[in-house]
């Protein structure tokens, strides 16, 4: 039993957005819009402000200049609408899996009843039924990403943002992940931001991929066929290796 | 939506995404060996050590050091089996136990409020910090004059001398700990919806046990030396009191007895935190053979 229903995804718009952490911006004049829904994958080498990018679209960094709007709000802080994956999982350690993924639960004051059947159902969906009562620190890395998709999506944001989360993971591990992430994202209608530094994920994953570099937007490129691990995709990849 | 997608994939790559390996565990009869050893090694250590004392002070020794004026292992026996059938030496200790709660037990209370409103609140660290480094470097036992100047009786000077030696260690080890917090849980339960009270209690809170109770640990350690020192000055009765008062009435079997009491209470309160402390942060990961 699902008490959060999913709720229609979160449409940004980025209206001359600069962030920096202090110094000089690592972003400067961010135009964007992201459509509700979509699978918006940002692409950048290091210190391009892929997860500058993302830290702000939560909340979590003030702009320097220019406004982030959510549905046409002002993000002025972070919200229950606006989950984070991060690449370095975040789990608290001292918590176990079940209570992990009812944190956001927790945080509602849903009813422990409702809190423990719900969490339950998505560390089945994310296929860790039977940790529930395992530590974190017990886990490898790629079932503590699931442990964190699940506890992400079980409060059914209306905004996944998706920091490099594959991004310490082996090949194998990574393809099993993304296998899962796409089987989880075609039961959500929740908008996602996904960084990675990784052309092919980024192709597989996204319905459009944002490159990042100079500071800037340097293109923003459809997927003809998203999410679909077979489909040719040599061009599209060969044009984002040349923006970058 | 297909739900089976990862449970079919984890048994495909069984072993892609398996939980890691615990190290290679000993075996249990190994384990048991090796506890039974340690606990050897450390009962010899102490029946070693109440030999040489016993051949020191049987044998009138001076070295230098006089052992010829410190009593025997079986004079300070009879002591004890003497001073253990009196009430006396149960309400001293009873005493000494009381003052050590309530001075350590405010210190606690009062020294992680005050670490994590100082680490957490600049406003608060900006007026407190000032003074909380202004009176750190006294030493407790240094306020006996003011304690006894400022309460009415003996026994609430006392407590303020032990609540003033543990509280700086719990409030230091406090603020440490929650400047130490890694960003990223905080950063987690934000998205997840948690405003700072959430904060506090998911994240802060459980994140900073393993210092808070490096502070209660060594807190309690200065709090024992100081109501000992404490009621040696001004006490009536308690532990400390009996030891000093023992000295002066020549009584040197009783004064080692209340050294054993005090070294006693002490490892035993020491202990009682360590074990609240090992089970409060059971999440930790510990070495193997890594024992209390």
């Amino acid at each position: 039993m699902t008490t959060l229903t999913a709720q229609a995804g979160l449409g940004f718009t980025l209206d001359g957005l600069s962030l920096g952490y202090g110094g000089g911006p690592v972003l400067r004049e961010v135009d964007l819009e992201v459509i509700p829904g979509e699978v918006l994958v940002v692409v950048g080498s290091s210190g391009s402000g892929k997860s500058t990018l993302l830290r702000a679209l939560a909340g979590l960094l003030p702009p320097y200049t220019g406004r982030i709007l959510a549905d046409g709000v002002e993000v002025a802080d972070t919200s229950r609408d606006r989950a984070m994956i991060f690449q370095d999982d975040g789990l608290l350690p001292w918590r176990t899996i079940r209570r992990n993924v009812e944190l956001p639960l927790e945080i509602r004051k849903v009813p422990r009843g409702e809190r423990r059947t719900t969490a339950d159902t998505w560390i089945a969906r994310v296929g860790l039924a039977g940790s529930e009562r395992r530590l974190p620190r017990e886990l490898s890395g790629g079932m503590r990403q699931r442990v964190q998709l699940a506890r992400s999506l079980v409060g059914a944001p209306r905004a996944v943002l998706m920091d490099e989360p594959f991004g310490a993971l082996d090949a194998q591990t990574r393809a099993e992940m993304q296998r899962l992430l796409l089987g989880v994202l075609r039961d959500t209608r929740a908008t996602v931001i996904f960084v990675t530094h990784d052309v092919d994920e980024a192709l597989l994953l996204g319905d459009r991929v944002v490159v990042l570099g100079n500071g800037g937007v340097r293109s923003v490129i459809d997927v003809p066929v998203p999410r679909e691990p077979g489909a040719a995709r040599d061009e599209l990849r060969a044009r984002i290796l040349e923006e970058l | 939506m297909s739900t089976d997608t990862a449970p079919t994939e984890a048994r495909r790559h069984p072993r892609l995404d398996a939980a890691p390996r615990p190290p290679s565990a000993p075996r249990p009869s190994a384990n048991g060996r090796k506890a039974k050893g340690s606990w050897a090694i450390k009962l010899g250590s102490l029946l070693a050590a109440a030999g040489l004392w016993q051949l020191l002070t049987a044998t009138d020794t001076r070295l230098w050091l006089r052992f010829d004026r410190l009593p025997t292992l079986d004079e300070i026996g009879g002591e004890f089996a003497r001073q253990l059938g009196t009430s006396t030496y149960y309400l001293d200790l009873l005493q000494s136990l009381i003052r050590i709660v309530t001075g350590f037990g405010l210190a606690a209370v009062v020294g992680v409020t005050v670490g994590v409103l100082v680490a957490r609140s600049r406003r608060t660290g900006d007026v407190l910090l000032p003074l909380l480094e202004a009176v750190r470097p006294i030493p407790a036992i240094a306020l006996v004059p003011i304690a006894i100047l400022l309460f009415p009786s003996d026994e609430q000077g006392i407590a303020f001398i032990t609540f003033a030696a543990a509280f700086f260690p719990i409030v230091v080890s406090t603020r440490h700990a929650v400047r130490a917090l890694p960003t990223l849980w905080e950063d987690a339960v934000r998205t997840l919806g948690g405003g700072r009270r959430h904060v506090l209690w998911h994240v802060v809170l459980p994140g900073t046990l393993p210092g808070v109770f490096g502070g209660l640990s060594v807190g309690m350690g200065v709090a024992w030396i100081c109501v000992i020192a404490a009621e040696m000055i001004s006490g009536e009765f308690g532990v400390g009191y009996r030891t000093w008062s023992s000295y002066t009435l020549v009584d040197y079997p009783a004064v080692i007895v209340g050294m054993v009491t005090i070294g006693a209470l002490g490892w035993l309160t020491s202990a009682a935190i360590e074990l609240v402390g090992r089970r409060a942060t059971r999440w930790l990961p510990r070495a193997e053979g890594n024992l209390a």
